[in-house]
């Protein structure tokens, strides 16, 4: 089973975390703003530079390609970014499971992304990170901008991902009753670091 | 034709329109005055110094002092570059960014022309290779100084943009392939549009200055077609130089975009 080993991995403004995170499960950070969650990822991410260990699979992420790296650990955030003109650009070959999933047919390809509602993006962006089937996914409020109904769809099928890939999860969020729905483990970062708390 | 030379009574009543445009600063309370004639003053001095130095050189052809000459060029017009970036690199990028793509491109480009095409003996003529060369740096300096401008405007902006595609296993390289792109072109767009409206807006200020001192127009515009060709060959080359040197600064060897890197 695959294992993402995070051990006092930190930055100026993230002190140090360790953590490990295995394929099939999914593991909820939570917190108070300022504490660094976001930082955590995009340092995993390999998006911003940090100090500490980070593996996968024991190979240490200096020893894998920055593209091969990110290819395998995914990152979706909160708002997300979109720089062609239409949806088939950004995702060339579309899981039509995902799509139908995501409530959305198979033609989606050919919308432009200057008709997408912020919904609508966030949840194609989930299906653009999962295209690209990662082994690990970061996960910085996915669910932040969406309504009651489409954050069901988006978890249903974040944890059915993780468990049929299988893939690692980690997950920040901030809602508790999501946090009981989804996570195997619950952490809580503080400028402490991470501290367990029971579900 | 001869020259006809101006006394320094001419230039008085030049200056004397500057001083009269000054005065009117003062009566409409423009707020100018100072500066206009602190401009004036300085336009005279400066263009005096400088014409002593060019009688200087013409007199003793040398390929030191060219080549002295040729690099404080190069120093001041890199200096300028940086000078006109909003975000410019930090440490000493900033400054060595702009300067190496103008050697590169000047340099290159007023070798060949002075070398094989205007063919003049020996080929450092300070004649022909300082106002060549100058003419060659103030034009590259502004392609340059316009492409790193875009360039790194566009990064900041589009940040989410490029850290979105390297997250999807994009390499740095492709992650900033259309605004490198975009800011080659804004580079060179106004080279390419002064070449357009050469002779039909506006008469080139090389070939005014020659028709001026006595060449025959045919003479002059030949010289307007060939320093019009070789402004845009170096501005472009110098350009593409820049934002290619300038787009692989803005991430390090993990391919991480460092914005921190920008001013």
């Amino acid at each position: 089973m695959a294992c993402l080993h995070i051990e006092d991995v930190a930055n100026d403004v993230l002190s140090p975390v360790s953590l490990n995170v295995h394929s099939g499960e999914c593991v909820v950070i939570s917190g108070v703003s300022g504490t660094g969650k976001s930082l955590l990822l995009r340092a995993i991410a390999d998006l911003d530079r940090h100090t500490g260990i980070i593996t996968l699979d024991e190979v240490r992420i200096e020893d894998i390609a920055a593209q091969q790296w990110r290819a395998r650990v995914g990152l979706l955030v909160a708002e997300s970014a979109w720089w062609q003109e239409t949806v088939a650009e950004h995702i060339p070959v579309i899981d039509t499971r995902n799509l139908d999933a995501l409530g959305f047919e198979e033609k989606v390809g050919e919308w432009s992304i200057s008709r997408l509602s912020t919904g609508e993006k966030q949840r194609l962006a989930l299906a653009r990170l999962l295209a690209n089937k990662p082994e690990f996914l970061l996960l910085d409020e996915p669910t932040a901008n969406l309504d009651p109904e489409t954050v069901t769809k988006v978890e249903a099928l974040l944890l059915r991902y993780c468990r049929e890939t299988p893939a690692g999860v980690l997950w920040v969020s901030h809602d508790p009753a999501q946090i009981k729905r989804v996570a195997d483990r619950h952490y809580r970062l503080s400028s402490q670091g991470l501290e367990e708390v029971s579900l | 034709m001869n020259i006809i030379t101006l006394s320094s009574f001419d230039l008085s009543l030049a200056a004397l329109l500057v001083v009269l445009l000054a005065i009117l600063g003062l009566i409409l309370q423009l707020g100018i005055t100072r500066q206009l004639l602190v401009a004036g003053l300085r336009t005279t001095v400066q263009l005096l110094l400088i014409g002593i130095i060019l009688k200087t050189l013409f007199e003793n052809t040398n390929l030191w002092y060219m080549a002295i000459i040729a690099v404080l060029m190069l120093l001041l017009a890199g200096r300028e570059v940086m000078a006109r970036q909003t975000h410019r690199y930090t440490g000493a990028w900033g400054f060595a960014m702009g300067t190496v793509a103008m050697f590169v491109s000047t340099f290159t480009v007023t070798l060949l022309a002075l070398t094989v095409i205007i063919n003049t003996d020996p080929w450092y003529t300070p004649q022909y290779a300082i106002p060549l060369l100058g003419m060659m740096l103030g034009n590259t300096m502004t392609g340059i100084a316009l492409g790193l401008e875009r360039l790194t405007q566009a990064a900041r902006e589009k940040r989410r943009e490029i850290e979105a595609q390297l997250m999807l296993g994009y390499s740095a390289s492709e992650s900033v392939r259309s605004i490198r792109r975009e800011s080659m072109r804004y580079g060179m767009i106004p080279i390419i549009n002064a070449m357009a409206a050469a002779g039909i807006v506006s008469l080139p200020g090389m070939m005014t200055g020659q028709i001026l001192s006595g060449t025959p127009p045919l003479e002059a515009v030949k010289y307007q077609i060939l320093i019009m060709f070789l402004i845009t060959a170096g501005t472009g080359f110098g350009t593409v130089v820049a934002v290619l040197m300038g787009a692989r600064r803005l991430f390090d060897d993990r391919e991480r975009l460092r914005l921190d890197r920008l001013q």
